[in-house]
């Protein structure tokens, strides 16, 4: 029992293989829908297919006829008993907020919606008998265009009153933290420049590979909800919130989870829905929803109108900026829902020195698919922005984009920096990155290359296109979360368990759901602790082993996560100290801690911590009245936001007879200060950039005129492979973050937030020549096309699919 | 994505499979290699009865030497033919063009006859049977007959295979030594095709000879570019030479206006991949 292990030396800051990734992509794991259970139930969703309609009647006769099917429950069946979706933010005191029923009762507010429900001994039956319920409805005029919706022409909810759910505000000079922009923007209308521009942010789809499942099983003392989700806590606070069944009633696991973006992170109906029916039948239910399902009614992402005003001297140091945002909420306010771009109130900033600035956001709600968080959540959206104005600003000068940067941005001596939105940035060298970015992508060559080929006007042109970014990650100080009325708050939970055996078992109440969290935390715990690397367990996401917790989101995990980490093993380090003096018949004073042994000063006396904690297991011979516990927990609230930053460098080459856009050569140097495992921040910024990139080039949740989503299959919904990428060239500066013992800053978003504007910015730079000044989200080859020859921004996109899949006819063979 | 429930049916002969649709008429559906079928199934978009499978029907499968002509069984995978030697020699269009069907995992399932028969006018195989003027043999009660490359598309999902008729093989007549080029053009790469260009040219030292071009997703069928071809005829094979033939190429199409591009930017592309098709055919790309 005394046999120690040599420890791992340097765990921190290893390329680790994950130790998750055998069994996640073997698939021999469980995921929900793998979860059988002995008398098990299957439920299928009667969905509307308008946007906007009255119920007037439900006939289930023919469905409960049907093989095996057990019950059909419409809303007005479950009634109260179903509970509520929540939303966690009411952005402003008098948040115009619809009742969010999972099943509502009378009226429908987007296709896709559920109706009814039907119970079935399997899948296929449920499935089968679901087109058997009958459903009459009285269409509604629907509130669809974001513009339209936004003047009230429609009402989304007519008993409401009113589309507009929220207007957020956010002034420097009310603030106290810069001047008043109108005065800044009069100022350089008269002698300097201001740019104005709108943008739109297109409505996109999360399109996490594993379809959200919920099994549900009412038959023990606890009532056990299996859910791909990432919020495991979150979601049993807001059933026991909405049932009235106690918290202490529910346990909620997030098994293995595939992918989420933000995407699940929701309350959704459909977990309500079969929580409600597994309570009403007594039995264990299950839902898995289908790709369609799950492309229909999983929430949206992104989907505003952005205008923006900039205000900068004729030498080009911005003076003022002033944005004002339309937000389109969809159906409902979801549980960030409004929250969503108050997030990126605090970003349009970014990482100048602005002196002036101005924010507002119009929160509105459409009969659409409701928005909540996606991957950046606003801070994408705000990046986006100000990144395509400085370059139009460098356009406007003459100036090259970088140089124009570089007059606005904070100084790397200037750190910490207090900026014209409130926040405190912590530290960065935003000039050590760009040096770094620019020396990768061989900025000077390919600016000739694009010099030489735009001279010899040829059919292939160069575009190269620039951004910067930081973000505020790392969600949240929970006094900042309370200033803004959020409903809880932002720290993290975690203990770490000494077993009697030397493994150690970490439990986190972060949950991750593709990120790798049991790999950085096991090499956290194991240079902390001095343990070997495979000998630390992480344990998350069920509620009854995780007991307190706020989940994964907001690039949080590792920098408020990982600090509670860290606090808990220092505890375990000081609860053992006592216990190694007794040991070693010295004075705890006297005794050094490395490498996982306590050593008195001075001597080669010592004993691990592990051989501590078998001590204690046995507890023979412990010191009196020390508790035979090394154990030990931490709750550690954040003090500030964490803030990484990045300087992202994109060349495309566009054939200007078919728009058709490729990228050349993306670069980019990331600073997210000390890094944990360089391979799965690799991973992260790989598949950051691609996320991002296809919001520029491919991605956009397309609705016709009436309501119904045409990109409801990745038959239209264009997600990229491997296939239409190239391979990044990363690099890192480390500027630490001063906030967390780590030193690390978040990386989980800072790829798709930095992507998006470079590659636009670049798609814009190749058309210059041509009069462009804008190409629209996503740059399809035809919008370039057309901004080639028109010089406008591209134009609409038809609203309508091909068929490639027949109905009716033919599709024999 | 569970379908309705269906029978299924998998004969062992051209003669059973005959028997099982006249049985089973409107009810039936016949799966190939199932990549359309299957998923409008799994959707619900159609319900049929019954499945009847001709998987397991040997005789459809495999190329064989025709004399003038290959003849493709129409059960063998798009990766059998891709990979088949005497469609590379004698009808290298087909070959160009199955190197951008779908994927390797559709390739390997999907079928060329299945594929046809769909006729979904952004298929892949359509332009290039048309401009080869391949011969399609249809089994029905009655005994086979043969349709014309020109007759079998009649319109989107519709060919002129009857009900109770069965496609077995698809005859191309040989173009030994003629040049090939498929011009596709995606936004993502395993998208089904905005515009494909199809075309096959003979050389005679720098000149056309004679080309032959299919234009895919240009219209409710597959469709010849004839004008641009007859303009071809006897031009230099530069750039400069095509050009102006490949402005015809887009005459009398009608294509669709969907979420990847209108009809003005289809028959736009039409024209720019035609130039492009034609010049990689003639070996001058």
């Amino acid at each position: 029992m005394t046999a120690t292990q040599e420890p791992t030396r340097g765990e921190i800051g290893r390329d680790r293989r994950r130790k998750e990734d055998q069994r996640l992509i073997t698939g021999r794991t469980r995921w929900t829908d793998n979860i059988t259970l002995p008398g098990m139930l299957h439920l299928a969703m009667v969905r509307s297919p308008f946007p906007h309609a009255r119920i007037t009647s439900i006939d289930t006769e023919a469905a409960k006829a049907a093989p095996n099917v057990v019950a059909v429950f419409t809303g007005a069946d479950l009634g109260e008993g179903q509970g509520a979706c929540i939303n966690a933010w009411p952005v402003v005191p008098d948040q115009v907020t619809p009742a969010h029923l999972p099943m509502p009762t009378d009226r429908v507010a987007f296709a896709g919606e559920t109706v009814a429900v039907v119970v079935a001994r399997s899948a296929a039956e449920a499935r089968d008998a679901a087109e058997l319920v009958e459903v009459d409805y009285d269409e509604l005029p629907a509130a669809l265009d974001l513009k339209e919706s936004a003047d009230n022409k429609v009402l989304a909810h007519p008993d409401l009153g009113t589309n507009v759910s929220a207007v957020w505000r956010f002034d420097s000079a009310e603030a106290g933290t810069g001047g008043d922009v109108e005065q800044a923007i009069a100022e350089a209308r008269e002698n300097g420049i201001v740019i104005e521009r709108e943008y739109r942010q297109q409505r996109l789809i999360p399109a996490f590979m594993e379809p959200r499942s919920t099994v549900v099983d009412p038959t023990g003392e606890q009532i056990t909800v299996w859910s791909a989700t990432q919020v495991p806590h979150i979601l049993r606070f807001a059933i026991a919130a909405t049932t009235g069944v106690p918290e202490s009633k529910i346990r909620v696991i997030a098994p293995d989870v595939g992918g989420g973006f933000g995407g699940k992170l929701q309350q959704t109906p459909e977990e309500m829905i079969t929580f409600a029916v597994a309570r009403k039948l007594g039995k264990p239910v299950k839902f898995t929803e289908t790709r369609s399902e799950s492309l229909l009614t999983a929430h949206h992402g992104r989907d505003q109108w952005q205008r923006l005003t900039l205000a900068a001297t004729k030498d080009g140091h911005v003076t003022g900026l002033k944005v004002d945002l339309l937000a389109d909420l969809g159906a409902y306010v979801a549980i960030v829902g409004g929250g969503v771009p108050v997030l990126g109130a605090f970003m349009f900033n970014a990482i100048y020195k602005f002196p002036a600035y101005q924010f507002q956001t119009t929160n509105v709600l459409t009969n659409k698919t409701w928005t909540d968080a996606y991957r950046g959540a606003g801070r994408p959206e705000a990046t986006f922005a100000i990144e395509r104005l400085m370059d139009e600003l460098a356009h406007e000068l003459g100036k090259d984009p970088l140089k124009v940067r570089e007059m606005n941005w904070i100084k790397h001596e200037e750190f910490p920096f207090t900026t014209v939105a409130g926040l405190e940035y912590d530290s960065g060298n935003y000039e050590a990155a760009t040096a770094r970015a620019k020396e990768m992508f061989g900025y000077d060559a390919l600016r000739a290359e694009q010099a030489e080929r735009r001279a010899r006007g040829d059919r292939v042109q160069l575009g190269i296109g620039v951004s910067t970014f930081t973000e505020m990650c790392g969600l949240a100080p929970s006094r900042v979360l309370g200033s803004l009325n959020y409903g809880a708050g932002g720290w993290e939970h975690a203990e770490v368990r000494m077993l009697a055996t030397g493994k150690v078992e970490v439990v986190t109440g972060a949950s991750a759901h593709g990120q790798g969290h049991e790999t950085a935390f096991s090499q956290i715990v194991a240079d902390r602790l001095g343990v070997p690397f495979e000998d630390v367990e992480v344990l998350h996401g069920d509620t009854q082993i995780s007991h307190k917790g706020l989940d994964t989101y907001g690039s949080r995990s590792l920098v408020v996560g990982g600090e509670a980490l860290v606090r808990a093993v220092d505890k375990v380090i000081e609860k053992a100290r006592p216990v190694a003096a007794h040991l070693l018949e010295a004075s705890a004073d006297d005794l050094e801690f490395a490498d996982g042994r306590f050593t008195v000063r001075g001597t080669d006396s010592g004993v691990a911590i592990t051989e501590v904690a078998t001590a204690v297991f046995a507890a023979h011979n412990l010191p009196d009245g020390v508790e035979a516990s090394i154990d030990s927990e931490a709750t550690y609230d954040p003090v500030n936001f964490n803030y990484p930053h990045g300087t992202h460098l994109c060349a495309v080459e566009i054939d200007t007879e078919t728009g058709q856009v490729r990228m050349r050569k993306y670069a980019c140097c990331d600073d997210i200060g000390n890094v944990i495992n360089p391979l799965i921040v690799s991973g992260q910024v790989h598949g950051g950039l691609v996320q991002g990139i296809a919001q520029a080039l491919w991605e956009e949740a397309v609705y016709d005129d009436n309501g119904t989503l045409v990109t409801g299959s990745f038959v239209d919904y264009l997600l990229p492979t491997a296939a239409d990428t190239i391979s990044f060239e990363l690099d890192h500066t480390t500027s630490p973050a001063t906030t967390n013992s780590l030193g690390t800053k978040g990386v989980g978003e800072a790829g798709t937030i930095a992507s998006t504007p470079a590659v636009v910015n670049a798609v814009v730079d190749a058309l210059r020549p041509y009069g462009v000044h804008d190409v629209a989200m996503p740059c399809t080859p035809e919008r370039v096309w057309r901004a080639i020859n028109s010089g406008g921004p591209g134009g609409e996109t038809t609203q309508a699919a091909a068929p490639h899949f027949d109905e009716s006819e033919g599709a024999a063979q | 994505m569970i379908p309705a429930a269906f029978e299924y049916v998998a004969p062992a002969s051209v003669e059973e499979a005959l028997a099982a649709l006249a049985e089973h008429g409107d009810d039936a559906k016949i799966i190939a290699g199932g990549q359309s079928l299957l998923p409008v199934l799994r959707m619900r978009l159609n319900a049929p009865e019954w499945v009847i499978d001709l998987g397991r029907i040997a005789s459809l499968r495999g190329v064989r030497d025709g004399g003038d002509h290959l003849a493709i069984g129409a059960m063998t995978t798009h990766h059998d033919v891709g990979q088949d030697p005497l469609v590379h020699e004698h009808a290298l269009l087909i070959s160009k063009a199955i190197t951008h069907l779908a994927d390797a995992q559709v390739r390997h399932r999907g079928t060329f006859g299945g594929a046809l028969a769909h006729a979904d006018p952004a298929g892949d195989l359509g332009a290039p049977a048309l401009a080869l003027d391949a011969t399609f043999v249809v089994q029905g009660p009655g005994g086979t007959r043969e349709v014309p490359a020109a007759d079998f598309f009649v319109d989107l999902f519709e060919t002129a295979i009857s009900d109770d008729e069965i496609l077995t093989e698809v005859r191309v007549p040989k173009y030994d030594g003629w040049g090939a080029a498929y011009e596709k053009f995606v936004r993502i790469a395993h998208q089904w095709p905005i515009v494909a260009v199809a075309a096959t040219v003979r050389m005679e030292g720098d000149t056309i000879a004679e080309a032959r071009i299919g234009l895919t997703n240009m219209g409710s069928t597959p469709v010849r570019a004839r004008a641009a071809e007859a303009a071809l005829v006897g031009v230099p094979a530069t750039e400069e030479g095509i050009a102006g033939a490949a402005a015809l190429a887009a005459d009398g199409t009608n294509p669709p206006s969907d979420l990847n591009g209108d009809a003005d930017y289809r028959r736009h592309l039409a024209t720019v991949l035609t130039r492009r098709a034609v010049l990689t055919a003639a070996g001058r790309g």
